[in-house]
């Protein structure tokens, strides 16, 4: 092994390579359950140039790459379970381009969605892009990565699905462009109608090459947004509710949720229906048809929506605050949720074994799912707080989100950004046609095993 | 288990049934009125039990006293009628129960109650007025009254709660208790003697303690020279006594009320119950000729007297033009404490 710190110190400058224990320390976990693992090596590039030869040298010495967003994922994703190199893409965070009339915007792999939603806020007004309900300085690249989802899913599908247009470098080193970019300036589209290569990266958790560029998609950015939350005591009823709130075809954003705490929450199921307007009466009509659509529950008496207004203020921040603090109730900060993708008729079951679960192992939780692409699927998040002082705790969230994802395969789901034992869980339970196409993918694509080794790996 | 002093045969040989034909939201004439009171005072089935939506006026309009309005919540509970859906009324339940989390202050013989509503313990909390006494607040589940559950019809629940309420006060060694909610004085002074449920203080109601404090710190008010409207409130019905006490309040301040359509007996709900009760199209209704009877007037101001109505109706008369204004924060302003501009 020739001198790799050297080598990354000619690469980015001495300032943006580090093997100090303290920084790898950091380096080596995420707020998740999983346990920590050292990297030998972090670096922070700042072109694509870098990270080509980044990559490169990882290639001839045959080290480990871990490209790093905000390490935000909580199921481990950055976590080098190898150790090697991680790449933290912090610095490459430069908005390269919006195109106002198309509403696109290109991005480079490290920019925060707080970065995009800031620079949009002040330069384009009426366009806004998909914000996922995480810390803002959680990134695009990784999100779209890990198929996440954020504010206009319901309307729009997964992030993953608004890239138009991708910049990579693969785990040879080199860059290579998909969509449209690939033909010429534009990031309209990332593949109609070409074949769709950006299937190899999207999903894939960085183990199939880096992105340092994206297209995403802007969507108008109206003047106004507010919200209802319709309130049933019957879990079969909020499968309905959503079909018929998702036939309008009016609304922003469909969350159901439930919690034990605070008591005003107690034992009932909770919609929320984001819609937004240009104008009063545009709110209006749509807060009308989202009472009318749903009307039939309100006069049995089973339903009902309830008074939002002094919850507004924190119900319509974007992201939102409240998950942190979820995570805060057991005191010690500890968030763990397992967000598997799934019918949303199936929204009793999943209830049902979120409160088993928390049962079982003594644990807060909360459920909460959110409507995908207009009622096609939800993601349902079956989340538990934990103390991070407390192992044992932290010992009985882990068996629980195994549960979950078992509980999850069972029904058919596919679970969401799993951790590298849950991706084990899925290529068993995989149709093994499937199965050997993602390892002769990934062979192809990683010949020296070096990308994100030990995540979506075929035994 | 408290049980309601209605006397049925009071209603019988009532000469006008005004308790139903001043209702707000529900037509009928005379004979009708008389049919359905009478239904109601022989325990039998009435219209009246599915179409209320619990403003509370008939507490006001029966001339005896005779509390035609928990008559209908008793009758509607006994045969499971649900005001509001099941799973909202069950919310409110859940969120008012008491908890161990009360807030309270250095309480002498006289504390001041905030009921569960914060808005009203910051508004008490700064200011010359309540300086004596702000430090004596109590605030929380522990404290709140429970008249919120007539609405939904839970009398069982107001039944179990006032009790310990009145207790948890009782365990303070309070001698007066300072309401800062019409709900908790209407509660202690109204709903308690309906049921025979003893109050072991004197309630005292907030706009008198106002009243006399800027009696107290007249020099120092500047009148306002604004005009404004007022927003009763329905709990405001079960002391119409006190109706008169915001008039003196108002002039002290140098604020001309004016009159409108919708004020008094005519006093209109802002919307917020009438929402979970009746449904959105009828609060919406209400809402809508509530406001542009106010703005009709040509006021500068929209005087609340409850929160839970300023929180409801207070951006929506703002977009009609009148600035909403809590009547503590009123007389905040006339103390120069809040400026015009700010509020």
């Amino acid at each position: 092994m020739g001198d790799i710190l050297g080598s990354l110190r000619e690469i980015v400058g001495e300032r943006w390579v580090s093997d100090r224990p303290e920084e790898l320390w950091y380096y080596s976990r995420d707020p998740g359950v999983l346990e920590p693992h050292r990297p030998d090596y972090v670096v922070a590039p700042d072109s694509v140039e870098q990270v080509q030869k980044i990559v490169q040298l990882a290639v001839r010495e045959k080290v480990p790459v871990v490209p790093m967003g905000n390490a935000m994922a909580l199921t481990g994703l950055v976590i080098p379970l190898k150790g090697g190199i991680v790449v933290d893409m912090k610095r490459m965070n430069r908005i390269l381009e919006v195109n106002e009339r198309a509403r696109y915007a290109v991005v480079e792999g490290g920019t925060s969605q707080g970065a995009l939603k800031a620079y949009l806020q002040d330069h384009y007004p009426h366009l806004r892009h998909s914000l996922p309900d995480a810390p803002a300085a959680t990134t695009i690249a990784a999100n779209v990565a890990l198929h996440g989802q954020g504010r206009l899913t319901q309307q729009y599908g997964f992030n993953s699905e608004m890239v138009c247009g991708l910049e990579v470098v693969l785990p040879t080193g080199e860059v290579c462009r998909i969509g449209s970019p690939s033909l010429g300036p534009y990031w309209f589209s990332r593949s109609h109608t070409l074949p769709d290569l950006s299937g190899l990266f999207l999903g894939w958790l960085g183990t199939t090459g880096i992105i340092t560029k994206v297209g995403i998609r802007l969507y108008p950015n109206k003047k106004l947004r507010d919200l209802e939350i319709f309130v049933t005591d019957i879990p079969e009823l909020v499968p309905e509710a959503i079909y018929r709130l998702t036939h309008l075809e009016l609304l922003e954003d469909i969350t159901a949720w439930f919690q034990p705490k605070p008591l005003m929450f107690k034992d009932n199921y909770h919609v929320t229906i984001y819609f937004t307007g240009d104008t009063e009466e545009e709110l209006e009509f749509k807060r009308k048809m989202v009472w009318g659509c749903l009307q039939e529950f309100i006069d049995s008496k089973d339903g009902g929506f309830m008074g939002v207004d002094p919850l507004k203020p924190q119900l319509l921040e974007m992201p939102q605050r409240s998950v942190a603090e979820f995570a805060d109730v057991p005191r010690g900060g500890g968030f763990e949720y397992s967000g598997p993708i799934t019918l949303v008729e199936h929204f009793p079951k999943y209830a049902e074994k979120v409160v088993e679960l928390a049962r079982k192992y003594d644990l807060l939780y909360s459920g909460m799912a959110r409507v995908i692409s207009g009622g096609h699927a939800m993601m349902f998040a079956i989340s538990f707080a934990f103390n991070r002082a407390d192992r044992d705790m932290m010992e009985r969230v882990k068996k629980a989100m195994d549960e979950a994802t078992e509980f999850a395969l069972q029904m058919g789901s596919i679970p969401w950004k799993p951790n590298f034992m849950e991706q084990r869980m899925i290529l068993e339970k995989m149709d093994p046609v499937t199965r050997e196409l993602i390892h002769r993918i990934r062979r192809l694509m990683d010949p020296h095993g070096i990308m994100n080794p030990g995540n979506w790996e075929v035994q | 288990m408290w049980a309601l002093r209605y006397d049925p045969e009071i209603c019988r040989e009532c000469p006008s049934p005004r308790c139903l034909l001043q209702c707000q939201y529900m037509e009928m004439g005379e004979e009708e009125a008389r049919g359905e009171i009478l239904k109601l005072s022989r325990g039998e089935d009435s219209r009246v039990l599915e179409k209320c939506m619990t403003c509370y006026g008939c507490e006001e309009y029966c001339p005896y006293g005779n509390h035609p309005y928990f008559l209908i919540c008793e009758m509607r509970e006994k045969r499971g009628i649900y005001t509001a859906p099941r799973p909202i009324t069950n919310q409110w339940i859940n969120m008012t129960q008491m908890q161990g989390r009360a807030l309270i202050g250095k309480v002498g013989e006289v504390v001041l109650s905030s009921c569960l509503l914060p808005s009203l313990g910051t508004m008490a909390s700064t200011g010359e007025i309540f300086s004596q006494i702000s430090s004596s607040m109590v605030f929380g589940a522990e404290f709140m009254c429970p008249a919120v559950h007539t609405h939904f019809a839970k009398m069982s629940v107001v039944k179990e709660r006032l009790p310990q309420v009145l207790d948890n006060f009782r365990k303070l060694g309070v001698k007066r208790v300072i309401c800062l909610h019409d709900e908790c004085y209407g509660t202690f002074t109204t709903l308690a003697k309906a049921y025979g449920i003893e109050v072991p203080f004197e309630p005292v109601y907030y706009m008198d303690f106002l009243l006399e404090r800027l009696e107290e710190l007249k020099p120092k008010i500047t009148p306002l020279n604004i005009t404004a409207v007022y927003q009763r409130p329905c709990s405001n019905r079960w002391i119409p006594e006190k109706q008169d006490v915001l008039r003196r309040i108002l002039d002290l301040l140098g604020v001309r009320l004016l009159d409108r359509n919708h004020q008094g007996e005519r006093s209109l709900c802002c919307g917020g119950i009438l929402r979970l009760v009746g449904g959105y199209k009828l609060a919406d209704e209400i809402q809508r000729r509530n406001i542009a009877d106010m703005a009709d007037t040509g006021a500068d101001y929209c005087i609340f007297n409850c929160p839970a109505c300023q929180e409801t109706l207070g951006s929506k008369v703002a977009k009609a033009g009148l600035k909403p204004i809590h009547i503590i924060d009123l007389c905040k302003m006339a103390l120069g404490e809040i400026s015009q501009e700010e509020e």
